[in-house]
């Protein structure tokens, strides 16, 4: 009987090694303080909620780099499994490699057992790997999902807490979509007062975070399958660029031009015919 | 112009704990043990109705506070512990067993874990029993309160506890410990769970928080 092997990540995978040389590099020396660079956080509003027939879960789409936005239209809603999706705020990185190693692992497991993995899997998957390594990888997570027991939402944290609840907004600007949320929220809601609800907690974080903006992303998962509406709502605010930014042939004077033939010897030629099926 | 880039607000950064009111008490013929509901990070409440009576076995419940990682990950390893435990011995296990596992983790993480658990539950053996697990100490107590809201009812659990209470006196006292923290701990609140463990099972109950009852209050 085959195990069913969950694959492992590299053994070589967070080296801390550095850490006490960082430590002496920023607090050491008086004169020379060096600053370590900052890793891209995506600032970020995500809600997801629990409605009749399965989860609907949103995010904004802006990605900040201190003051600067780094992406316009970032997708931080991140595919796990057929029935699952995770949305993520932290720190960009973690999420996106947090949540590959998790959609990798389950798909393993799929194939191994036949089976649709269930979100409370993904959850306990995440949640030990987020708790071994004691809060320095920086991804908080929203997962929502449908498998065999029912509609799923759950919140894991950086350092490996775990909360299941039926609506929930995480990220700078979850303040905001959570009074949204925590107003309007009703249990057993169709689909259009779902999407709605979701709709408008990631707008009123936008509108009330300087890290959260541009684009609404929804996703609907139901039994039936997915639907990742990208965008669901555009900002009215569109950035065209104002003119062009190529130069005009001329504008650099060429002084001299020298050609120099690459001397290409033919050694040897094949030809393999490709079988296009029908002949 | 300042050197500092604008300081992220506490909550997103900080570690989410229980900051909490929980308690256990034993009365005649088991236990009964009761929590507050809310889990913070920093300033904000980041979940209101968490449920920090977390089940060891079938008779067995301990009561998390501390660090919500910690506490969640000391239960899951003693609870998958004692399944194995109760495999191998073909008998449902000791509360002091269930208490002795979480002692280890405690004290051999010492330095690492910020999490305190109150074991309770009811065995064969000894009855109703309620173990405190401080920091890796091994203590039973007639009856044990932790958290951030336990300070503010020191007085009156050790004024109101009497022995031998029955099922519902020692349902009234947890409720009434619980209420009184929660009015005066500002990391404690929510709803109240209660969960009732004897001979026949455990029972869980949650009082919501206008059915909670009213001390003097201007």
């Amino acid at each position: 009987m085959a195990l069913s092997c969950v694959l492992e990540p590299a053994l070589s995978g967070f080296n801390f090694e550095n850490s006490t040389r960082n430590n002496v590099l920023e607090n050491g020396s008086e004169e020379g303080k060096i600053k370590a660079p900052k890793p891209m956080k995506t600032g970020t509003t995500i809600a997801g909620v629990v409605y009749k027939d399965g989860v609907v879960l949103g995010a904004d789409t802006r990605a900040t780099s201190d003051e600067v936005v780094a992406d316009k239209m970032c997708a931080k809603i991140h595919y796990i499994a057929p029935n699952i999706y995770c949305c993520g705020a932290g720190t960009a990185a973690d999420t996106e490699k947090t949540t590959d190693m998790l959609s990798s692992n389950l798909t393993i497991f799929s194939l191994n057992s036949g089976r649709n993995p269930r979100v409370v899997m993904a959850v306990n998957i995440l949640q030990d790997m987020l708790f071994r390594y004691r809060g320095m990888i920086g991804a908080n997570l929203i997962l929502g999902g449908v498998d065999c027991t029912g509609s799923h939402l759950y919140t894991v944290g950086p350092y490996g807490s775990m909360d299941k609840v039926p609506y929930l907004a995480m990220g700078s600007g979850n303040l905001a979509a959570m009074g949204i949320l925590e107003d309007r929220f009703k249990v057993n809601m169709d689909l259009e007062e779902a999407k709605a609800l979701v709709s408008d907690a990631i707008h009123a974080g936008i509108m009330s975070d300087l890290g959260s903006g541009n684009n609404i992303d929804l996703c609907v998962i139901t039994k039936e399958g997915v639907d990742y509406i990208r965008p669901h709502r555009e900002s009215p605010y569109n950035y065209k660029r104002q003119a062009k930014y190529k130069y005009k042939p001329g504008t650099t004077p060429v002084l001299s031009k020298t050609v120099t033939q690459l001397e290409l010897e033919l050694v040897h030629e094949t030809v393999q015919k490709m079988e296009t099926g029908s002949s | 112009m300042s050197e500092e880039s604008f300081t992220d607000p506490g909550w997103l950064s900080e570690e989410v704990k229980t900051g909490t009111t929980i308690i256990a008490v034993t009365f005649d013929g088991g236990v009964v043990l009761g929590s507050d509901s809310r889990v913070s990070a920093g300033e904000s409440v980041v979940n209101r109705v968490m449920n920090k009576l977390s089940p060891l076995h079938d008779k067995i419940y301990c009561a998390l506070s501390g660090s919500a990682a910690d506490a969640q990950t000391i239960a899951e390893i003693v609870n998958y512990q004692l399944d194995v435990h109760s495999i191998e011995v073909e008998d449902d296990p000791l509360v002091c067993s269930a208490a002795t596992l979480v002692k280890n983790i405690s004290y051999k993480y010492k330095e690492e874990l910020s999490a305190h658990l109150i074991v309770a539950g009811w065995d064969r053996k000894k009855g109703g029993q309620v173990y405190a697990t401080l920091n890796g100490l091994l203590s039973r107590q007639p009856f044990a309160i932790g958290g951030s809201g336990s300070f503010y009812i020191h007085g009156f659990v050790d004024a109101e506890y009497r022995k031998n209470m029955t099922k519902r006196e020692c349902q009234e006292f947890v409720v009434n410990a619980l209420t009184l923290a929660m009015g005066r701990d500002g990391s404690s609140g929510g709803v109240a769970y209660v969960v009732t463990i004897d001979q026949d099972g455990a029972e869980e109950k949650c009082v919501l928080g206008n059915e909670l009852p009213k001390f003097f209050d201007q």
